[in-house]
Order: structure tokens, then C-alpha cells, then sequence
């Protein structure tokens, strides 16, 4: 399926959910900063790439998928944590754009303004993370039925995958 | 201390911002790109380069690429135990961090000395 925004889906998720995110996200940007001036930029800059909010986005989402069974009287706990599984999959060819996002930071930022050195960086990320995404998805297509989607297979992880 | 609360809340509104989207986007492995998305880069980087110069900025994003290079390891192997295995996200993805941190500081000594 193409990608979509659902900006009603951002209803599921209450306010505490966001304050954790914010909170953890906050801490680990602000030790990233104590980390380098105690112990300097080669060992503070591996925790910019730190997974910080992940347990807490992965957990989010296995609890979302859960809750969207038991509203029809089902048992959601194998769905969530696929559900979660996915996300982490999804999470690791992000880790590919991460990576082009540190490289382009790196060359540019001495040279360019840096505003600019950031703004092409996360457009390098996006791109990287992006095209990462299309070619997993389509070998995984290919290989779980070709690349028609006419025919559908009755498994957990195409159906969460197609939401 | 101003600077490390600053860092707190850019770091945090930053990270909500991308959060946001990924609750927004589907189907789920799409928006888990988010999970990897440079927010704490973002914030930690525009900061340093304010306080210390785009020199120590570039050090530290030379350091990143390795630490990225851990969380993707960190992130396939949380993908294939919670697709396979019966323990909560919150559990596996919480104990895999002692993982991220034996990678990242293995693959800094090995690559950078």
C-alpha cells in the first residue's frame, strides 16, 4: 500500500504518551551534551545516535494494537508485539538514513552554514531511510507472493503491514 | 546548567515533533523510520555548534555514524526476537540497550582507536 498521513490516529495516543517521548528525549539530549564535555565529542557523539525513545515508541505501539483487538473482543498480544516488531524493522533502515545523516553532518558542517549543513543532512536521511524502505518492501513482496498485490495472504505480518 | 536545560527541552519538543508524525503515518514499518529519525542529532548538534564551534560538531557527528551503525544492529536483532519470541516490547527493547552500548563502544574503539 502507498503511505498515508492519518492525523486522526494521533487521537489514540493521550497526552502522557507524548510527555514520556518528551521527557526521555529531553534527558537523553541533555546527557548527550554532559557525556561530551566530560568525556569529549568522539564518545558524546555515539549517543546522538542513541535509541533513547525506542523501548518507549515500541511499547506504545504494542499497546495501541492490542487495544484496537480487545475493542472487538480479541486478544491482541501476538498482534502487538508483531505490530512492534515491524516498527523495529522499519526502525533499522531508519538507522541507515541515520547513518547518512551523521556522514553529510560531518563533511558539511565545517564548511556550510549551518542551518543549511542540517536542513541537506535530514533531507539525507529521509531519502536514505526512504529508498531503504522501498526496496526491503519490495523483496519482501516478491518474495511472499510477487509483486501483485492482488493475491492476499492470511498472515499477521502482511495484515499489519498493509495498515 | 542554562545550556544543559536548553538541550533538555530542544531535545524533547524536537523529539515530540517527529513522534507526532509517526503516530500519524501508515502502514507501521513506514513510520517506524521515525524510531530512527535524528531528533537528538538534531537538537544536540545546533546547540554544540552554538557553544563550541562546527569543529567539535563534525567530531561528534563522525562518532554518530558509528553509534548509527549500533542502533541498526540493535534494531534488526529487537525486530527478529519480538516477531519470534513471547516477551513484551517494552522488556526486550529496554534490555537490547546494554547491546547498543557494547556495539557502539566496540565498533568506536575498533574504527577510530
Amino acid at each position: 500500500m502507498l503511505v498515508k498521513l492519518e492525523p486522526g490516529e494521533i487521537r489514540d495516543t493521550r497526552w502522557y504518551e507524548y510527555a514520556t517521548r518528551f521527557l526521555f528525549g529531553g534527558l537523553i539530549t541533555a546527557a548527550a551534551g554532559l557525556i561530551a564535555q566530560r568525556f569529549g565529542p568522539a564518545i558524546g557523539g555515539l549517543f546522538l545516535a542513541f535509541p533513547a525513545i525506542f523501548p518507549a515508541s515500541a511499547s506504545l505501539i504494542e499497546k495501541h494494537e492490542k487495544e484496537k483487538k480487545a475493542r472487538f473482543g480479541f486478544d491482541g498480544t501476538n498482534r502487538g508485539r508483531v505490530a512492534a516488531g515491524v516498527d523495529a524493522a522499519g526502525a533499522a533502515m531508519g538507522t541507515l538514513g541515520l547513518m547518512a545523516f551523521a556522514i553529510v553532518s560531518w563533511k558539511l558542517l565545517p564548511k556550510l552554514p549551518t542551518w543549511l549543513t542540517l536542513f541537506i543532512a535530514t533531507l539525507a536521511w529521509a531519502g536514505t531511510a526512504a529508498t531503504a524502505w522501498m526496496i526491503c518492501r519490495r523483496r519482501w513482496r516478491y518474495r511472499h507472493g510477487g509483486v501483485s498485490t492482488h493475491k492476499r495472504r492470511d498472515s499477521t505480518l502482511e495484515h499489519i503491514s498493509r495498515e | 546548567m542554562v545550556e544543559i536545560i536548553l538541550r533538555f527541552f530542544v531535545g524533547g519538543a524536537v523529539v515530540c515533533v517527529f513522534a507526532v508524525f509517526a503516530d500519524a503515518l501508515k502502514p507501521t514499518s513506514f513510520a517506524g523510520l521515525l524510531g530512527a529519525a535524528p531528533s537528538v542529532a538534531l537538537a544536540t548538534l545546533s546547540l554544540t555548534v552554538w557553544k563550541k564551534g562546527s569543529g567539535y560538531a563534525a567530531a561528534e557527528a563522525e562518532s554518530m555514524i558509528l553509534g548509527a551503525a549500533a542502533f541498526f544492529i540493535y534494531a534488526t536483532v529487537v525486530s527478529k526476537i519480538l516477531r519470534s519470541a513471547r516477551w513484551s516490547a517494552l522488556s526486550v527493547a529496554a534490555a537490547s540497550l546494554v547491546l547498543w552500548l557494547a556495539c557502539a563502544f566496540v565498533l568506536r574503539y575498533a574504527v577510530l582507536g
